[in-house]
């Protein structure tokens, strides 16, 4: 009997010691609810949310920018508009690699400052080949170079996206003016879509973004370019905050050679019509399957 | 029958057995606990500090977790190698022991989740990924396939567990139609978890290294590879430590089918290999990097040598007659081969699927020092599930934990057995 009650102090004992060390554990936990409000956790999916609920979502977002990098800023859910499919096409003739293109989405996309965050990736190639395993990303010369050509590769918005399919939870979707695009508030962060992109062209949030509050870009939508949370994918939205209200993207305005085409390919006055009627386009790695929007062409 | 007074009390004499022991299990329990809890706050860590914390990149976006949740997935269908001997073939030592095998099921696809879970960069939106609760991206996304069928497996594998260790508790004979169905089921299902998972990868046209019919059968291969290895081990110990006198018989028939997966699985290997290099092209850029180093980025090379070399040496000496004489050789073949799996579907496979990366960057992964606290944090919470489910197994199996016994045995003390 007494070796009985031995037996159970000794095991109320450890039990107790290893509640306090999982106690201890998990405490780095406890710096979690900072950035965790109620209202974040219970939040629905993008689709589900009624129109009330977004106007309280925004102005919610908005708070916490404010609150958490001393910003104001104005998040608003810009919608497609009917009858318009967006393209885009690149002129590799007249592309020089200069980079002005990522480093234009880096600023107006609200990219972390710490990484040079940019939706836009450009490989140098040497001429001869459009073959990607002969490109290099990290050159860091004066450009053009000769010899030398540039791919600025960037989301295709593909119409057959491999990232939409494997999402296990919708968080991504394609709209209906073709943008492929992230409820921020939904992701998961298993980064799935990453491993299926075959073009390189999500983003994952390592970390909490962090930009000084007067470099944030206060013109942002929901589903664009807010200040993402850590944890999250994220990826080229072809500034469907300017160009669902009539402007172009950041990387289109940026580019010093015109090389950048965009626009409604419903239209056909558009210049991104023209281009694909009239030049020969060819799109990366066609054999996939992927149908993408991005497209590139030459002019000789 | 009262089962709403039974069932608490199975309940409550099991906490019982798994609190209770010698000093080699106490010393055991808090070692693994001690390495679990080393996990948990690498793992508090890197929720609050970001997934940023570990080395994995918008490169190589998946490392060491997703490495192991595929290698245990492994090990869960692995188990199956002791149902099929003993249901279908009607064995009746391998039936004596299976539900080793359902426990190690049950284990293992613990730890799956677990891997899977600490692999969310926001696993406080991990509802989201409940059907009915989230949004259920089924059947378009595999991965909700392999929320369902690794669901599905758990719970079957809790029921057969359950059910035969209650029966048995109350001193019943199980009744066949309440766990013979579920354990067929069982068997099929099992082949499914691995197909699914062998699918999420082989199922991505961008990433040639994956994308490969042959994956799924490679994957089946090297879990029966991995569990029959590990079961063996299993068995060893538990007939040494817990004194549970298990006869040479399951051994034997593990074995032998270890004997023929091991060939099977190098042969795949090998089959992979030659139409990677034969054909050539940047399709092989990955197996390039994985085998041989690719300009100059070889991190993986030692990796993968080693575990075709144990691979090789484990299938030698399955092969020898002496292995099935000595046991102790065959301990080694299945350490060696298990070990080798680990890396061949661990390490071996995810990681050259993103080196080069789809714009072909060269961007190397190693898994740091967090990523390891997390693994091994995990390990340990599996392997205690799993020695808490065999030692109330053992013990209710040789009867010293029944239904409506006196209090005390004079001549059987409760705390006989060890781990």
């Amino acid at each position: 009997m007494e070796d009985t009650s031995r037996r159970t102090t000794l095991k109320a004992l450890g039990a107790t010691l290893g509640a306090a060390a999982f106690a201890r554990a998990m405490a780095p936990l406890a710096a979690w609810p900072e950035d965790l409000s109620i209202d974040e956790l219970l939040q629905r999916h993008y689709k589900e949310l009624s129109r009330d609920d977004m106007v309280r979502v925004l102005r919610r977002l908005e708070q916490e920018t404010l609150d958490q990098y001393g910003a104001v800023v104005t998040i608003d859910d810009v919608r497609p508009i009917p009858e318009v499919q967006f393209g885009y096409a690149l002129n590799l003739s007249v592309c020089v690699g200069c980079r002005k293109c990522a480093e234009a989405c880096h600023v107006e996309n609200n990219h972390d400052r710490a990484t040079n965050q940019s939706y836009i990736r450009v490989l140098e190639i040497k001429n001869g080949s459009v073959d990607l395993a002969m490109g290099t990303v990290d050159y860091d010369h004066a450009v053009p170079k000769k010899g030398r050509s540039y791919m600025p590769v960037q989301c295709h918005q593909c119409d057959n996206a491999p990232c939409v399919s494997v999402c296990p939870i919708e968080a991504t979707w394609k709209e209906p003016d073709g943008i492929v695009v992230v409820d921020y508030n939904w992701c998961i962060g298993c980064r799935y879509c990453e491993a299926a992109c075959p073009y390189h062209a999500r983003r994952f949030n390592w970390h909490k973004p962090e930009i000084p509050a007067e470099e944030i870009n206060p013109d942002q939508a929901y589903l664009s370019n807010r200040v993402r949370p850590q944890g999250v994918m994220e990826k080229c939205t072809f500034c469907l905050h300017r160009t669902r209200k009539g402007r172009l993207p950041a990387c289109l305005e940026a580019c010093p050679t015109g090389a950048r085409v965009f626009g409604n390919m419903l239209d056909p006055n558009s210049e991104i019509r023209w281009v694909l009627e009239n030049k020969r386009t060819f799109v990366l790695k066609e054999d996939l399957g992927t149908r993408p929007r991005f497209f590139y062409f030459f002019d000789k | 029958m009262n089962h709403a007074r039974s069932y608490p009390a199975f309940l409550r004499d099991a906490v019982g057995v798994a609190t209770d022991g010698g000093w080699p299990f106490y010393t055991w329990m808090t070692l693994l606990t001690a390495l679990a809890l080393v996990g948990v706050n690498a793992w508090a860590q890197q929720v609050v500090g970001g997934m940023g914390l570990t080395a994995m990149s918008d490169h190589v976006s998946w490392g060491l977790y997703i490495a192991n949740f595929t290698f245990t997935v492994g090990l869960a269908a692995g188990a199956v190698m002791m149902v099929i001997p003993a249901y279908i073939y009607k064995d009746k030592a391998m039936h004596d022991v299976v539900i080793v095998g359902e426990l190690l099921a049950v284990a293992a696809i613990l730890m799956a989740l677990l891997f899977v879970n600490v692999d969310l960069g926001r696993p406080d939106r991990a509802w989201h990924l409940m059907p009915g609760l989230g949004r259920f991206h089924w059947p378009v996304s595999m991965l909700t396939w392999d929320v369902v069928v690794l669901g599905g497996y758990l719970l079957i594998n809790l029921h057969i567990c359950g059910y035969l260790l209650y029966t048995r508790f109350l001193g019943r004979r199980p009744e066949k139609r309440w766990y013979l169905p579920f354990v067929m089921l069982s068997i099929a299902w099992a082949v499914s978890i691995h197909t699914v998972t062998a699918f999420l990868f082989s199922g991505l046209g961008g990433r040639p290294f994956w994308n490969t019919a042959i994956l799924a059968p490679r994957f089946i291969v090297s879990a029966f590879v991995s569990g029959p290895a590990f079961i063996v081990l299993a068995l060893q110990v538990i007939r040494r430590v817990a004194k549970v006198p298990i006869p040479d018989a399951p051994l034997h028939t593990l074995l032998g089918i270890l004997r023929v997966t091991v060939l099977l699985n190098l042969f795949f290997v090998g089959s992979e290999v030659f139409t990677e290099f034969y054909s050539g092209g940047s399709h092989t850029a990955s197996a390039s990097y994985l085998f041989l180093g690719l300009h100059g980025h070889n991190a993986l090379v030692p990796w993968i040598w080693t575990a075709l070399a144990f691979h090789s040496v484990a299938a030698v000496i399955l092969l020898s007659a002496r292995a099935k004489e000595q046991l102790w050789l065959a301990d080694i073949a299945c350490a060696l081969t298990f070990v080798g799996v680990w890396i061949e579907k661990g390490m071996g496979l995810i990681i050259p699927g993103f080196v080069p990366s789809t714009l072909h960057e060269l961007v190397e992964y190693m898994p740091n020092e967090l990523e390891w606290r997390v693994v091994v944090g995990i390990w340990a919470a599996g392997l205690i599930v799993f020695t808490l489910g065999i030692k109330i197994a053992v013990e209710i199996f040789a009867g010293r934990m029944r239904h409506q016994l006196p209090e005390v045995e004079p001549d059987e003390p409760q705390h006989a057995g060890g781990a």
